[in-house]
């Protein structure tokens, strides 16, 4: 028989939107010096959310002189014990107001309300929770005995986990003493405007953490901006590449998280329906925007059409649609660009000779969706095998040997993530051991925690975020 | 709906092949089943999905009673609840089947005679297992005469453990022959079994033996019916069916107590074996106390009040 | 210390005449009476025993329950049930419940404050202090639940093809004296430590200022902590100690507060080994001794093991 689930949508009454929505600097909102404006869209259906400002240059000199006074004078000085209270503060009005900014970041973002409200925020919460506890345990982290904060840290986030990267970015260098200018990226400003009143509702002192919305160019203003001590970034290679130019021949620190083409490898003695789940949530997790999505799969040969055969009934299953539905699975594509782009690589897939296919899937009229996609047949020169496509498509290659395995899964500019399955633990840790990249998840894949370091080799970026290791980017 | 519960003589097996097929069997890593099962429990299933949910699931209750202190006069309430579940309401559908001790058999086939709800009796010395074959063979054999429709068997945990997988084979191979045309539900008590790997090999077991259902536990030990258990279980059958083309039907019993449990498990057989188990024939949950939850539900639905349960017969 | 009930407050005068009405307040205060806390719930003790307490001038402040040997292996016996739980909790949520306490300490600030005036004669602004101090000293050990085992553990680069790995682990049931003349700020500095870690402790409270402990205990008991976790008991040293110190179940003592006794104790703990940390300078000190904001590490690391674990690594 068909049990086919009523729609069971999320309400959005939680959420109080303003019209428009000012720069935060200095404890306060106020309009962009030059009046200009961007509008934020829900990407599930293209209307309208939010008008947010569009920070220029005398915006970034604001911001930056303010983070400037805050560290200097009162975040600096402020002892451990009392900056780690603030954080936990923060954690803990995140966690009161978690719905409210669970619906907000799947409106703003287009990610399943599953997803934000069970990955998402109970990550942001711990983020802050975790950096809070270190803020007066600094002499403890193996940094030398009286590790110093470097001063005002710029900072730029991508829309694919919008708050999430914020706490990633925010927490560690409060904890250490730093005050922030960041800027949330131009789909996805709203959750961060909403920190910054949770910043306020904090009693945070002013100017320790400041928001700037905009786009590219304000981006560029404010890590380009010479009263910045610390840069740090997550977002494509292309930029990475940009700002790490930028800095040379200055005195900046600079972190970047970068993209990845993840390989997933399925070893023949795997727990097969559990490695069928990791393959599912390493690639369609967060409609594949995701910089460590296991984008590519490398399955063992003897076990190749057992294990697609399983995950293509397993895909079948998954439910795309209205992101607040609390049954979806898939939600939107984040914006109009990113599904050009998604649509342009597949294409390429098709054009040089890979396998292409997608369950059958109703597609909503209006809104950016793009059907979970697998592509099989795919070789090592193909482009949906090199290139980052950040979208719910999945490139299967298939190898003989571990050796063969990990070839393959470094054979790309890329070392951000990796998965192995095996129930074997002297193969798991022999293939992690060769695999050049930052993560390695055995026997699951996509988990966070803050307590574990996170950031990659090679063209993925360099500095870890998360854990012990994550103060070192804001320590001097 | 392609079933069939006509399942083949089992074939005869070797301990060493039997041996090398179970630990053949790819292995279920713990943390993912727990982690497919949470992600599962969180489907938000309301309104028209929900009513539906509720009544496929009434039609799916074993009606259970397994005690020393059971009567006729306890039994012959039981089969009238099981006819009749909301006595205000006639439009409840009726449940799969009452499920009673084997002595209490004829008083159950004598009330629910004209309902076409089944009698299924445990047998083969329920709950532990622990008597000689001739003894489980007679107990079945007694039950199966009496009228029993289904008859729901205990394996021998112990000769499981102990790797005897050939001893319990053989078991149920003879139980299955004994029962003749009635069904044949073989229970893998989870419980002592311990790991997913264990009920992996053991469902495999029990399906190659001739089971036409397998169901998790007897309802004595804790943990019972969990729904990583049930997933796991739910994958073994599609499996079987994928590779054998037969339908095994899976019974959950044990703790589920509440609509929302039921309901959880309905989503599992819906996502994990697929829709086609969506019936009674493939389907059932053993229990006692979930029917009352159920049509408690199932009035909040219809009138939009909470009810209480005073407002529902006991049995 | 005498063993017995009531005040002996000094009759009014003697003389006064029969025509005078004696004084009564417009409101009588409730009183509360000081219990143990065992197991989550605040039993008198099994003896039925209390005993006067005091204030530092010698004004009669209440009556504390005076712990028997019984109560003292009960609240091992809790202890040690609640152990599996409490460091099978994630680190991250035994931060989040010692936070808890912190939130709630601080609305219950002015009493903690109002007690250490009354009982040890604090000034307010020193009072207000020590309770700010003990509030903030819940927030730095709730950071430290899910930071220890990286500052203490860690990869080890073994000679060979062995993955090889240290891991501190909570060493059990821990037994704390806690400091005699420090009741709330040295009570919270020696506790907190040992439950941060995932260890479980039966705390014996400062005899002669026992109150401040009974108040703290409410507040653990309404943090979300789960009941055995912390047991306390409120009496002697040298009548609840020797019991503690060689109870087999026990695996370490903080001897903090142990006063004299203290050499005796460790020489009892050495029959099975129990680990011992011996009272440090400053133990027979007041609250002012405990004010340093980061004690750092060297009140968790007695109260764990290290454990390693090695892998080979090969295809």
């Amino acid at each position: 028989m068909i049990f086919e689930y009523a729609p069971a949508p999320e309400s959005r009454s939680v959420v109080t939107l303003r019209e428009s929505y000012g720069l935060f600097i200095d404890g306060e909102f106020a309009p962009a010096a030059s009046g200009e404006n961007l509008t934020s869209l829900n990407p599930a259906d293209e209307t309208k959310l939010a008008q947010v400002a569009v920070a220029g240059p005398e915006d970034v000199e604001r911001a930056v002189a303010a983070a400037r006074r805050a560290q200097e004078t009162v975040w600096g000085r402020m002892s451990g014990a009392e900056r780690g209270k603030y954080l936990f503060r923060i954690a803990r009005i995140v966690q009161e107001r978690s719905r409210e900014l669970a619906v907000l970041e799947s409106l703003d973002n287009g990610k399943p309300i599953k997803e934000t409200r069970d990955v998402d925020l109970p990550l942001v919460a711990a983020h802050f929770f975790y950096y809070a506890g270190w803020a007066d345990k600094l002499a403890h982290a193996g940094l030398g005995p009286d590790p110093k904060p470097l001063g005002v840290a710029a900072q730029v986030i991508p829309w694919n986990f919008p708050l999430l990267m914020l706490a990633w970015k925010i927490a560690p260098a409060l904890a250490t003493g730093n005050t922030v200018v960041l800027k949330p990226a131009e789909t996805t400003p709203l959750t961060a405007l909403v920190f910054a009143e949770i910043c306020q509702e904090a009693d945070l002192p002013p100017g320790v953490v400041n928001i700037l919305t905009g786009a590219g160019d304000t981006g560029r203003a404010l890590v380009e901006h010479p009263g910045v001590d610390k840069v740090a970034f997550t977002g494509s290679t292309e930029v990475g590449r940009q700002i790490a130019r930028s800095v040379a021949g200055t005195d900046k620190r600079l972190t970047l998280e970068l993209g990845g083409k993840g390989a997933n490898i399925v070893y023949e003695d795997a727990a097969i329906d559990q490695a069928v789940e990791g393959i599912v949530s390493g690639i369609f997790f967060n409609q594949g925007h995701v910089c460590c999505a296991g984008s590519r799969l490398l399955v063992q040969e003897s076990v190749a059409d057992e294990v697609l055969t399983r995950l293509k009934e397993r895909v079948a299953r998954l439910r795309l649609g209205d992101p607040l539905d609390k049954n979806t699975d898939i939600g939107a594509i984040n914006s109009a660009a990113q599904l050009e782009r998604i649509r342009e690589l597949t294409e390429a897939g098709e054009a040089e000779g890979a396998q292409r296919w997608s369950p059958a899937c109703d597609i909503p009229e209006s809104g950016y969706w793009f059907a979970p996609t697998i592509f099989t047949g795919v070789s090592q020169a193909h482009r949906v095998a090199r290139e980052e496509i950040f979208g719910p498509v999945l490139s299967v290659l298939t190898f003989r040997t571990p050796d063969e395995a990990v070839v393959k899964a470094n054979n790309t500019p890329y070392g951000l993530s990796a998965g192995v399955w095996t129930e074997k633990g002297s193969r798991m840790l022999w293939t992690a051991e060769r695999l050049r990249a930052g993560v390695v998840w055995s026997n699951t894949f996509n988990k966070f925690d803050p307590t574990s370091p996170f950031g990659g080799y090679k063209e993925s970026g360099y500095g870890r975020e998360g854990g012990r290791h994550g103060l070192e980017a804001y320590v001097g | 709906m392609p079933v069939s519960h006509t399942a083949s003589a089992p074939e005869a097996m070797t301990d060493r092949a039997l041996r090398a097929f179970l630990h053949g069997l790819p292995g279920v890593d713990e943390v993912g089943a727990r982690a497919r099962a949470q992600d599962l429990s969180t489907r938000s299933i309301k309104t028209t999905a929900k009513a539906q949910a509720i009544d496929l699931a009434i039609s799916m209750v074993d009606l259970t009673t397994l005690e020393g202190a059971d009567t006729p006069g306890k039994v012959r309430s039981l089969c009238a609840k099981a006819a009749l579940p909301d006595p205000a309401d006639r439009t409840v559908p009726h449940v799969g089947a009452v499920c009673v001790y084997p002595d209490m058999v004829s008083t159950a086939v004598e009330a629910l005679r004209g309902t076409g709800i089944g009698v299924a009796s445990v047998a083969t010395a329920f709950p532990a297992g622990r008597a000689p074959l001739e003894v489980k063979l007679a107990d079945t054999a007694r039950a199966v005469a009496d009228g029993a429709t289904e008859i729901d068997m205990v394996i021998d945990r112990g000769a499981f453990l102990s790797g005897d997988y050939l001893k319990v084979y053989e078991e149920i191979g003879a139980v299955k022959e004994t029962c003749g045309g009635a069904h044949l539900k073989v229970i893998l008590e989870t419980g002592e079994l311990v790991t997913y790997d264990n009920v992996r090999r053991a469902s495999h077991l029990a399906m190659r033996a001739g089971a036409d259902f397998i169901k998790t536990s007897t309802g004595k030990v804790s943990p019972a019916a969990t729904l990583p258990v049930v997933l796991v279980m739910l994958e073994a059958v599609r499996d079987h069916r994928a590779e054998t083309g037969r339908y095994v039907g899976v019974k959950p019993a044990g703790g589920i107590r509440t609509t929302k449990d039921a309901i959880r498990n309905l989503v599992l057989v819906n996502e994990t074996a697929g829709p086609a188990w969506l019936t009674p024939d493939l389907f059932r949950i053993g229990a006692s106390s979930l029917l009352n939850d159920l049509l408690m539900q199932r009035t909040r639905l219809t009138t939009g009040t909470y009810p209480g349960p005073d407002y529902y017969t006991l049995d | 210390m005498a063993e017995r009930r009531g005040g002996k407050k000094a009759g009014k005068g003697g003389a006064a005449g029969a025509a005078q009405a004696p004084a009564v307040p417009a409101r009588l205060a409730v009183r509360k009476i000081y219990k143990l806390y065992l197991g989550g719930a605040f039993p008198r003790s099994e003896s039925g025993r209390s005993y006067p307490v005091t204030s530092n001038d010698g004004t009669h402040l209440a009556n504390a329950a005076l712990a028997s040997r019984k109560d003292a292996r009960e609240a091992v016996a809790a202890a040690r049930k609640a152990f599996g739980g409490w460091s099978g909790r994630t680190a991250y949520n035994r931060g989040q419940i010692l936070y808890r306490v912190a939130e709630v300490l601080e609305g219950r600030r002015d009493q903690f404050a109002a007690r250490a005036v009354a009982a040890q004669g604090l000034s307010r602004a020193r009072a207000e202090e020590v309770v700010s101090a003990a509030i903030d000293r819940w927030v730095y050990y709730a950071g430290w639940t899910d930071k220890v085992a990286q500052v203490v553990g860690g990869a080890n680069p073994v000679s060979g093809p062995y993955y090889n790995h240290s891991a501190p682990e909570p060493t059990g049931v821990v037994v704390v004296f806690a400091p005699q003349n420090a009741p709330l700020l040295g009570l919270t500095s020696v506790l907190a430590p040992v439950i941060a870690t995932g260890n479980t402790a039966v705390v014996v409270a400062s005899e002669t200022a026992p109150l401040a402990a009974v108040d703290l205990a409410e507040v653990l008991a309404t943090s979300d902590l789960p009941g055995g976790v912390v047991g306390l008991l409120t009496g002697r040293v040298p009548e609840l100690g020797p019991h503690l110190a060689s109870h087999a179940d026990v695996n370490a003592l903080d001897l903090t507060g142990a006063g004299r006794d203290a050499v005796a104790f460790e020489e009892a703990a050495a029959q099975t080994l129990t680990r011992v940390v011996r009272p440090g300078p400053g133990a027979d000190a007041g609250e002012e001794a405990w004010l340093d904001p980061d004690p750092g590490t060297s009140r968790m690391t007695p109260f764990l093991e290290t454990k390693t674990v090695w892998h080979p690594v090969g295809v």
